[in-house]
């Protein structure tokens, strides 16, 4: 039914029922629109308020975190060693600076900043919002601090920066021991993943990479602190919520003298090799030093390629520490084999070994050499120590196989981790039957068990190592665990570190150790004695035995002349010491290598001489550290 | 049921004479006044921003006051010639439009720009009220069928500007009146289904790509919060940390520290719900409610067909504003620009609103002279 037309009759009534019924319904539909809006935004703000409540704060709210202040590393008597010193940065706030080129121009003219630095700053700007600083230059110097100081207020939105970087005023002199901090790398980030620090380390941007830096890295580093601040959708901090600081990390005392450690450095100028002087009172290391050295601040602040090529290059490899890198020990081991061969009876004080100048073994043409070409003649175990004769050694060795003289050897410490508290340490070797069979596959031939007694053969133990053993015999079997820190220091207490001690070594006649003792008192304080010459005159009484050794081997009755070979094959000079004699109070032991002439007696012990008058006599680098910068605590 | 004669015997009053609704007005103001502090806060606090918004509440209310003095029943004469202009000023935005905001919708008048689209909102419930009312109710099939293609041909042409926000309650309002006239269930029903098999079609070529991505992100903002998802989730978790009671006037931090965005314009709902809470909103709601009420009132009382059709309809386009933008701002609705009427901050809408609310008015107060 389709009605076109237009009807000028029209019914009101029925019309405006059925407006007011659609009107009705259309009411309706909204009061359940209405309900549907409400029940959604019921939703929202009742059921799940908690949910965006906590969704609303984590858009606002952001925990910066805030590095903790490194520890402070000192030495035994308070000289700072490790600082953290301020490098200030030149930054600016864009949306503060008024007339931001001619600020860089100005700035770049005043604090003769580089072109290409004022390039990079405007290609940051073009990346970061408005009120975050930009960094102009940096590593202000002084001058140029206060140089901007003086002009800052031309400058609105100019800023200086201060961080604190790592600082070790003694460079090279620490830096084999200390080790040196460095910028996190991807490794580090990775293992403090799995370690879960890297919470902790946030806000850090360097770690310990070396020495006791890397050691003590959890003890020196201390945690993280938190700034709680309200952010807007930019990023902008509009205020602070909530400071929690961070706790610094605590500060090492070390037993290191560095008084002993300038001596060292002098006294091996223009030699490679390492100096270990320890307190056999405690284990406390009081000189490592290894030379030559490098300057661990370059790798502080990244080293630069060319810096690193330069000491990677070098033939003298400044990066290895010698102080735990093997050497031959050569006679140095003969007080050791001493104590065995009396404590295992193959020998007496009074039993003599008559030397020609040769040992030979029966059934063998080999003639096994003593140093001194025509023989020490009728020597007992007194006179072989002091005069260090190969012969009567030789013959204790073949006495005592090389079994038992290895499973003696390894209560000294030869051929393991000293667990000294660094991380560079090796290990040495310790020759033994098994070892060989294990690392060479051969068979042991009695012939290498001479030159075992001897200190040569495989035998290789590190400057460390050495002044450990000689710790060890000198307290007559106690075994302190050498190590290089003494106390560690918060802003209120200082707590002493109490370093273990491992089982002694216990012998049935103690007696053996005062003979063996004196025997390398006698080869210091003896004329003639090979220790005798760089001892002359000192004010304490030592005891020590040198040592040297043959690098390469040479041909049967061939006559060994340093300068016929190259540098890199001559001998190798040993000393170990101890003073005083009555009541030790400190051990040095001396590894140089390649000496050019004489040996351990003549190149080492002087070193050992040198370290010892500093550490009884008149301290003379005192005063030249006193004037050194002092920290920033 | 109403007693008109009655009514002649009464003193019209002072609001009567000049033709203003007084409840309604309240309501009105009502909610201007609440948005002028909403945008205040959503507006960072600027002080300029309340003053060009009271300047816009105060022409207005002109407009209205003005619209308010025209016969209702005068507008039938100009439907025809109304919607023809209204349909070649749309045809001209199309051709000679100034694009903005990636849209088709101003045109340049040299001293002015302004939206055709705005006065389409206007000019198609007149259209279509005149074209009905000139047969009995209820409207014939064949009517309706007219009155629909009247209704397609200027939606058409603004969903092409594109402007999916205005085509969408300029086709509300043109579809209301064959509603309130009277169109048959079954049409109704037919309708809806056809509706709905068109959207596909709609889909695949009418939308383009921006108006997709809003679907996109309206069914699942969570996927892009940075992108796509970014409005829609920064507005949940402004209205869901509002809670009950809400943070406080100026005190909302989504919006003051900006993590909401388009705040005093589109979204200024988000504003207002996380800083006013549930009670905020329900007050608002509520006021809304009172408005369409008492809209739908006037418009039943009116009578004559054809402003019945035309406060009816203009009263529930009124409600769609309301439910399209708090359906949006809450996520219950794809985002498709329509401000929270006369809340959001922004001058054309709030003045073509109080136009229409004029035209209501009218209906109200001038029937002893019409009837």
């Amino acid at each position: 039914m389709i009605k076109n037309k237009r009807v000028v009759i029209r019914n009101h009534s029925a019309e405006a029922n059925l407006f007011a019924r659609r009107a009705f319904i259309a009411l309706l539909g909204i009061f359940v629109l209405s309900v549907v809006l409400f029940h959604n935004i019921y939703t929202l703000e009742i059921s799940s308020y908690q949910k965006y409540q906590t969704r609303s704060n984590s858009n606002r709210i952001k925990l910066l975190p805030v590095a903790p202040n490194r520890g402070l590393i000192y030495d035994r008597n308070g000289v700072l060693l490790a600082e953290n010193k301020p490098v200030y940065s030149l930054e600016i706030i864009p949306e503060q600076s008024k007339n931001l080129k001619k600020t860089v121009t100005e700035l770049s003219a005043l604090l003769n900043i580089s072109q290409e630095k004022q390039t990079d700053f405007f290609k940051e700007l073009k990346s970061t919002r408005r009120f975050k600083p930009i960094e102009l230059t940096s590593r202000l110097s002084e001058e140029q601090v206060a140089l901007f100081s003086v002009n800052q207020h031309k400058y609105p939105g100019v800023i200086i920066d201060a961080r604190l970087k790592r600082y070790y005023p003694f460079a090279d002199l620490t830096t084999h021991s200390l080790g040196y901090v460095a910028r996190i790398n991807s490794r580090d980030a990775q293992k403090l993943n799995q370690q879960d620090k890297a919470e902790n380390y946030a806000a850090t941007r360097n770690i310990g990479k070396l020495g006791l830096e890397k050691y003590y890295e959890d003890i020196l580093h201390g945690s993280i602190g938190h700034q709680e601040v309200e952010v807007n959708s930019q990023g902008r901090i509009i205020r602070t919520l909530s400071f929690n600081p961070p706790t610094p990390g605590k500060d090492l005392t070390l037993t290191l003298d560095i008084e002993l450690q300038m001596i060292a450095k002098r006294a091996m100028a223009g030699k490679r090799g390492a100096v270990v002087a320890i307190d056999p009172r405690t284990g406390g290391v009081l000189a490592m030093y290894s030379n030559p050295s490098y300057d661990g601040n370059l790798f502080v602040h990244g080293i630069s390629s060319k810096d690193y090529k330069k000491i990677l290059r070098s033939t003298d490899k400044p990066l290895l520490n010698r102080a735990v890198q093997g050497y031959p020990p050569a006679s140095t081991v003969k007080p050791f084999l001493s104590v065995l061969g009396l404590e295992d009876g193959a020998i007496t004080p009074h039993t003599q070994v008559y030397d020609p100048g040769w040992y030979k073994l029966k059934g063998v043409d080999h003639k096994y050499r003593d140093w001194l070409s025509y023989g020490h003649g009728k020597v007992d175990l007194t006179k072989a120590i002091e005069q260090s004769c190969n012969v009567y050694f030789y013959d204790l060795a073949f006495k005592l196989g090389i079994t038992k003289i290895s499973e003696w050897m390894e209560k000294f410490g030869f051929g393991d981790d000293t667990g000294i508290d660094i991380l560079e340490e090796s290990s040495g070797i310790l020759p033994s039957i098994g070892w060989k069979r294990a690392r060479r596959n051969k068979s042991w031939y009695t012939g290498e068990t001479l030159s075992v007694g001897i200190g040569q053969s495989y035998w290789s133990v590190t400057p460390l190592q050495l002044a450990q053993a000689v710790t060890i015999l000198v307290n007559k079997g106690k075994i302190n665990i050498p190590h290089l820190l003494a106390a560690t220091t918060t802003q209120n207490s200082t707590e002493q570190i109490i370093h273990e001690e491992k089982a002694p070594i216990k012998i049935k006649h103690p007696i053996n150790w005062d003979i063996v003792l004196n025997a390398m008192h006698n080869t210091v304080q003896k004329p003639h004695a090979t220790g005798h010459p760089a001892f002359v005159d000192s004010h304490f009484d030592a005891a020590g035995k040198s040592g040297t050794a043959q690098v390469a081997n040479k041909a049967q009755n061939t006559k060994y002349v340093a300068s016929d070979v190259t540098e890199n094959k001559r001998n190798n000079a040993m000393f170990i010491a101890f003073a005083p004699f009555k009541a030790p109070e400190i051990v040095v032991a001396v590894a140089i290598e390649n000496v050019s002439k004489g040996g351990g007696g003549t190149n080492a012990g002087p070193v050992a001489r040198q370290i010892m008058d500093q550490y009884f006599g008149d301290r003379q680098f005192s005063s030249e550290i006193r004037q050194l910068p002092k920290g920033v605590k | 049921m109403r007693s008109t004669g009655e009514d002649q015997h009464k003193t019209p009053s002072f609001w009567q004479r000049i033709h203003i609704d007084l409840p309604l007005l309240l309501g009105l103001i009502c909610l201007m006044v609440l948005g002028l502090f909403v945008v205040y806060s959503a507006g960072g606090q600027e002080i300029t921003i309340v003053i060009k918004q009271t300047t816009r509440i105060g022409i207005s209310l002109l407009v209205m006051l003005a619209i308010a003095q025209i016969p209702p029943l005068s507008y039938q004469k100009w439907a025809v010639p109304m919607f023809i202009i209204g349909i070649a000023l749309l045809g001209a935005v199309l051709l000679f439009g100034h694009i903005g905001m990636g849209a088709q919708r101003w045109l340049d008048l040299g001293f002015m720009r302004f939206q055709p689209s705005e006065i389409m909102k206007l000019v198609v419930p007149i259209m279509i009220a005149w074209f009905i009312s000139q047969y009995n109710l209820p409207a014939s099939m064949l009517n309706i069928f007219y009155a629909f293609l009247l209704v397609l041909l200027p939606t058409l042409l603004i969903a092409k500007q594109p402007d999916l926000g205005t085509s969408l309650l300029i086709a509300s309002s043109g579809i209301f009146v064959i509603f309130l006239a009277g169109a048959s269930w079954k049409l109704i029903v037919t309708c809806a289904g056809l509706a709905s098999a068109f959207a596909p079609i709609l889909w695949t070529f009418l939308m383009k790509d921006y108006q997709k991505q809003r679907v996109l992100t309206f069914l699942n903002p969570e996927q892009d919060p940075l992108g796509a998802g970014y409005h829609i989730i920064q507005s949940k978790i402004a209205i869901g940390s509002g809670g009950l009671h809400g943070k406080g006037w100026l005190q909302g931090t989504q919006s003051q520290l900006e993590f909401l965005p388009e705040r005093h314009t589109d979204f200024i709902f988000a504003v207002f719900s996380e800083e006013f809470g549930l009670i905020g909103v329900s007050i608002l709601l509520f006021v809304y409610m009172l408005i369409v009420m008492r809209g739908l009132w006037i418009a039943n009382n009116a009578q004559h067909a054809f402003t019945k059709m035309l406060a009816g309809s203009l009263t529930l386009t009124f409600f769609v504003y309301v439910f399209v933008n708090v359906g949006m701002v809450s996520g219950l609705l794809p985002v498709v620009g329509v401000p929270l009427p006369l809340v959001s901050y922004g001058g054309t809408s709030m003045v073509t609103l109080m136009a229409g609310f004029g035209i209501i008015m009218a209906v109200g107060t001038h029937r002893r002279f019409n009837a």
